[in-house]
């Protein structure tokens, strides 16, 4: 899969309270919470967010609760890939889990500059910086999972034995 | 000869029904329990219905429990916890606790005997790691795994590698188990052990009651890490022959295990220590934030809500009046910690102290209800996470400390050590 989109940067350990805070968790409708994602990190982020734009961060992406509720979030508001340098366990397993596109890569990029990205090849590249960058190989397993189309349809196919 | 493996692994193989694994191996494992909670739960029973789902795995090995925002906050978090209520009811779930019966999951699950050495868990919580504590292999995941879970009853893991803690030197009587695994975290970074599991070990450790290892086990996620484990000992038999609903197995670590690292610290002479905002692992003596005033004290969570905090808590407060600035609120984190605390006539202590008691509830750990804070205030709290937000307003912040050290600094209107307000012969957090 292609991905080409706008940037939105974010820095080192955004956890799952800024991204989608507790006070949001009494509903798990998508769309109430794509409404506040990312709030307490920036809160004009969800209003200036388009669908296909990407999110780069720095270390630790998702640290903090496993809820769920934190990649859902990103998925709904229409953003295409998050491009951190490392995530956190639970978040990495979630987002794999639910469909949410993730590479784990340092890239340079600002504000509103253009990444393509190839999700089979690991390959990015930053389109105003014109310089390449390789995201860490995907383990052959979540492959198998993202191919599946998730984990829920990965166990539905009766492929969980 | 076979390889030499950590008690993890040797869990992760039993449940996977294999011989031996690696660090790096994908699994797919049995497992003996999963869990959810009324924010990630009506997730994966969505997704358990949607693929079809109809009857549970088994009814007594998932466990579902209310208790983020009980007693129910609003209509929205009424609603979330009906689903829970309700699907626990049709699918006649063993392990299933409503409002009087409920506590916070990490401490309810342990004190039930629900959880035992051995075990491999899932809970769609980040602090299912306080299992650890007991011996299990417990790690937190996302609500689809859940939902997956009470299908298949099945989940699949990456056998991380082991960082081995050594906690060494005689523990001053001050220093408790949130004092130590705050130094670790301080140490290790809040990504340090980012799939990794933590071996926490040592003499320190051995002395350690089964509260204060459930302190230490809780906070392993604070360092990233996929799990926290203790390995079992005369403490860990004693905690669990009492109160396990199931055989105990008990493993240990083999001589030559492989490790990715040992980290060594020495506790002789230690201070108690605080986590200023907004990381976990900003660790300081308590004596160097002597100057942070505060307006709000919280002694409870699944960090720190069991008897033995109330305890300390109770030593440091009785006789005593908090600050009338600071709003201190007590937390027993289940049903069974508050009657006990009752017996023993603590929270006579709280109350003339000038507490206010909540009932058990996650309340404001996360900035759910029962305690928010506005905008510009400050909290110390036994809890285990101070992001920006975490408790309240983004404009608030969060000192994360022992129940000895929030009650001393209820007092005193200020961080503040437990000698402060009291001679030096009480002994805290050490086993009666
Ligand atoms: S007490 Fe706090 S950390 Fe523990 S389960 Fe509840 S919200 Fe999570």
């Amino acid at each position: 899969m292609i991905i080409k989109g706008k940037v939105h940067i974010f820095g080192d350990d955004v956890n799952t309270d800024e991204i989608i805070p507790a006070r949001y968790l009494n509903t798990s409708d998508p769309k109430e919470l794509a409404a506040h994602v990312m709030e307490d990190a920036d809160p004009a982020f969800s209003a200036r967010v388009k669908p296909g734009d990407i999110i780069v961060a720095g270390k630790n992406f998702g640290c903090g609760s496993s809820r769920e509720h934190a990649p859902i979030a990103i998925k709904a508001a229409g953003v295409a890939c998050v491009v951190a340098e490392s995530f956190a366990r639970i978040f990495y397993r979630n987002a794999f889990n639910i469909g949410l596109t993730i590479m784990e890569c340092a890239v340079e990029a600002e504000n509103g500059q253009v990444l393509r990205m190839d999700t089979a090849t690991g390959k990015i590249t930053n389109l105003a910086l014109r310089r390449e960058y390789a995201a860490k190989p995907i383990p052959a397993f979540m492959q198998e999972l993202i191919a599946a189309g998730g984990l829920m349809e990965y166990v539905r196919k009766g492929m969980m034995k | 000869m076979p390889r030499p493996m950590t008690l993890g692994e040797k869990i992760l193989a039993r449940a996977a029904g294999v011989k031996s694994v690696s660090p790096g191996d994908i699994v797919l494992a049995k497992l003996d329990l999963c869990l959810g909670n009324d924010i990630t739960a009506p997730l994966a029973i969505q997704a358990f219905y949607q693929n079809g789902g109809r009857k549970v795995f088994h009814r007594g090995k998932v466990a579902l429990v209310p208790d983020h925002f009980t007693p129910n906050k609003d209509i929205k978090s009424a609603e979330q916890a009906k689903i829970l209520r309700d699907f626990a009811r049709e699918q006649k779930l063993v392990h299933y606790w409503d409002q009087g019966e409920v506590g916070v999951e990490h401490a309810l699950l342990p004190e039930q005997g629900v959880v035992v050495p051995g075990d491999l868990i899932i809970g769609a919580d980040s602090h299912t790691c306080t299992y650890g504590a007991l011996a299990a292999f417990s790690t937190g995941v996302g609500s689809t795994d859940l939902g997956a879970a009470m299908l298949t009853g099945k989940a699949w893991f990456k056998v991380p590698p082991t960082i081995k803690l050594v906690f060494k030197g005689r523990r001053p009587a001050d220093v408790t188990g949130k004092d130590l695994i705050l130094l670790a975290i301080g140490r290790l970074g809040v990504e340090g052990a980012n799939y990794r599991a933590l071996e926490i070990t040592g003499p320190a450790i051995d002395r350690l009651s089964m509260e204060g290892r459930l302190t230490m086990s809780n906070m392993a996620i604070e360092a990233g890490a996929k799990t926290g484990i203790i390995p079992p000992d005369d403490i860990t038999r004693a905690y669990v022959e009492a109160r396990a609903q199931r055989k105990p197995r008990y493993y240990l670590s083999d001589p030559g295990a492989e490790y990715e690292r040992v980290e060594v610290f020495d506790v002789t002479g230690m201070e108690p220590v605080v986590a200023l905002p907004h990381l976990p692992s900003n660790v300081v003596p308590v004596s160097k934030a002597k100057n942070v005033v505060i307006d709000q004290a919280v002694i409870g969570s699944c960090t720190n809500g069991r008897i033995e905090d109330l305890r300390a808590a109770a030593k440091i407060l009785k006789g005593k009046r908090v600050s009338p600035r600071v709003r201190t609120i007590i937390i027993p984190a289940t049903p069974l910690v508050f009657r006990q605390a009752l017996k023993e006539g603590l929270m006579d202590i709280f109350m003339a102290a000038g507490c206010i008691i909540s009932p058990p509830t996650c309340g404001p750990c996360l900035g759910g209800h029962m305690g928010i804070l506005a905008q510009g205030e400050r909290a110390v709290a036994t809890t285990n996470r101070n992001f920006v937000g975490r408790m309240g307003h983004t404009g608030s912040e969060v000192y994360l400390a022992s129940p000895a050290v929030a009650a001393a600094s209820a007092i005193k209107g200020r961080l503040a050590l437990p000698k402060e307000v009291r001679g030096s012969n009480w002994k805290v957090g050490v086993k009666k």
